[in-house]
């Protein structure tokens, strides 16, 4: 579904990752792990569009996404839920849901996703009216993933979803990952927190220094003694 | 009794300069929103609608009011011009000052206000219109009426517009998508990115409303003031004081930002001295800034987080 091939991203004159190559495959999660600085959110955000990469390829089902700006991305079928939320913060959550079906399928559709969206999330529903830099940490996070879903994605990548939120958030949020992919989404993630991530992950990649060092199945890198001694602990 | 007529009719006069007001300071503020520089050539494109309506009126008798209709598009595509041809490519230059554009902006205004020096001479012109001077007075209305206040056509019909036009901007902002693309482009453009707007566009189209806003407003100006070239510099100024008395960027807190404006400078020129209403302008702005400094915006989010 998605494919990075030999990807050179710069900052400025820093190159931060290098010759990256990965797959995401239909249906399944995928996820990135690292440390801080590893190029975990510069590759997500190469694939969305806000940075380019200076060598290599993305291609989305099968398309070159190299000529295709950040705003259409979204028409493709891939959406990214950020780093930190980056709600609307001066909008409502019903209008921070709009935002994200502001186009072609998505947009006809919109009340019956914002249904579906409710059903996920209650709590949105009971907050729709409530301006969206008022909510609580794991409610900002519930409305930035009912906004992802509002563009009907096939590929949703999340960006440190469990950062900054309490322990039973965490694992609410995972759960709720774990059920969009169930729905037939698939998911590539981001995260720190390595252990519940490799969890539920089908596929997984470590990234160092902006470089790939290690692929496996989730179940096997969490037995993995290079995984299990730099990223668990233990 | 005089006095409180005096008072009333200070406020009458004030509020409806600030409908005016706001209607100039929401242009201004919603190019700050999006494009994050101050368009200091904001009362200049108020100049160039106040001639084109200007021109209409004495080469064709078009009304003022009507030439809204006309100058509002030109100055719409006026603005999407220079945003798309002038500000652009300097925003996109690293420079060692960080806020050239706004500079560029400057000279936008300079080479305006010269341009409509060398048309139309320095000389100040007025539209001899049939209803300039027409008044409502109170008492014909309500004969027992303990104060006589009035209220002059152009004045009324011009805040009655203004007001129109402001709703108007609210509602798009509000309930359209389009409307709300630009919000989330001021509030986040990269989200905004992600979410499938093309900012780029929005910050051209928002340069473009800021600019028919305030040709717009320039239009509604013929009927009560006079115009010369240089009149679009106090403009700026104005929109400049409404911006930070209301919060940069903040459409609600434009208006009612401005609304203070009137009221405080119809209040001055009457208790202070016609000659002292500048005086209170930039009192209330230096006001603003030292105890205020995130403007009525700061207020209206105070509230709400209670």
């Amino acid at each position: 579904m998605l494919e990075i091939r030999n990807m050179d991203v710069f900052y400025g004159d820093v190159q931060v990752i290098w010759d990256v190559s990965f797959q995401v495959k239909p249906r399944e999660v995928t996820a990135l792990i690292g440390t801080n600085g590893a190029g975990k959110s510069t590759t997500l955000k190469t694939i969305a569009g806000l940075l380019r990469p200076s060598n290599g390829g993305i291609f989305f089902n099968a398309e070159d996404l190299s000529t295709v700006p950040a705003f259409q991305r979204i028409d493709r079928g891939m959406v990214l839920c950020p780093e930190a939320r980056r709600l609307f913060i001066e909008m409502t959550v019903e209008e921070n849901l709009d935002m994200g079906s502001l186009r072609g399928r998505a947009k006809q559709q919109r009340r019956q996703t914002k249904d579906m969206v409710y059903e996920l999330f209650p709590r949105l529903k009971e907050r729709r009216r409530q301006i969206a830099g008022t909510l609580s940490g794991g409610e900002q996070q519930m409305a930035a993933i009912g906004r992802g879903l509002m563009s009907l994605p096939q590929l949703m990548m999340f960006d440190e979803p469990s950062l900054g939120l309490a322990p039973i958030l965490v694992r609410e949020i995972f759960e709720v990952i774990r059920k969009i992919q169930a729905d037939g989404t698939t998911v590539l993630i981001v995260e720190q927190n390595v252990k519940q991530t490799l969890a539920i992950a089908d596929r997984a990649y470590v990234l160092e220094h902006g470089r790939l060092v290690m692929q496996g199945r989730g179940q096997d890198l969490l037995n993995d003694p290079h995984v299990k001694s730099a990223y668990l602990g233990m | 009794m005089i006095k409180l007529e005096i008072f009333l009719q200070t406020l009458i006069q004030g509020l409806l300069l600030g409908g005016l007001y706001s209607l100039i300071g929401v242009g201004m503020t919603i190019i700050m929103g999006v494009m994050k520089i101050i368009n200091l050539a904001h009362g200049e494109l108020m100049m160039v609608a106040m001639y084109i309506a200007y021109v209409l009126f004495t080469a064709f008798q078009i009304d003022p009011y009507f030439s809204i209709l006309i100058a509002a598009p030109v100055l719409f595509f006026l603005g999407i011009a220079l945003q798309k041809y002038l500000i652009n490519p300097v925003l996109r230059v690293e420079a060692i000052i960080p806020e050239n554009q706004v500079i560029l902006t400057v000279g936008i205004g300079m080479v305006l206000a010269n341009l409509a020096t060398i048309i139309f001479q320095s000389d100040y012109r007025q539209t001899p219109l049939s209803y300039a001077s027409k008044t409502w007075y109170l008492q014909d209305y309500w004969k027992s009426s303990p104060v006589d206040l009035s209220i002059t056509a152009p004045w009324l019909v011009t805040f009655l517009v203004a007001v129109l036009i402001t709703l108007g901007l609210w509602f798009f902002l509000a309930r359209t998508d389009m409307g709300k693309s630009i919000r989330a482009t001021a509030q986040d453009s990269e989200a905004a990115m992600i979410m499938g707007v093309n900012v780029d566009r929005m910050r051209v189209i928002t340069f473009g409303l800021g600019s028919a806003l305030v040709g717009a407003a320039g239009c509604l100006f013929i009927p009560i003031y006079y115009i010369y070239p240089d009149i679009g510099g106090q403009f700026t100024l104005i929109s400049f004081v409404i911006t930070i008395l209301g919060g940069l960027g903040s459409t609600v807190g434009a208006i009612l930002g401005g609304l203070v404006l009137g009221l405080f400078e119809s209040l001055t020129a009457t208790y202070v001295g016609m000659g002292w209403a500048p005086v209170g302008r930039f009192a209330i702005f230096v006001a603003a800034l030292v105890f205020l400094p995130g403007g009525m915006a700061s207020l209206l989010k105070s509230k709400r987080m209670k």
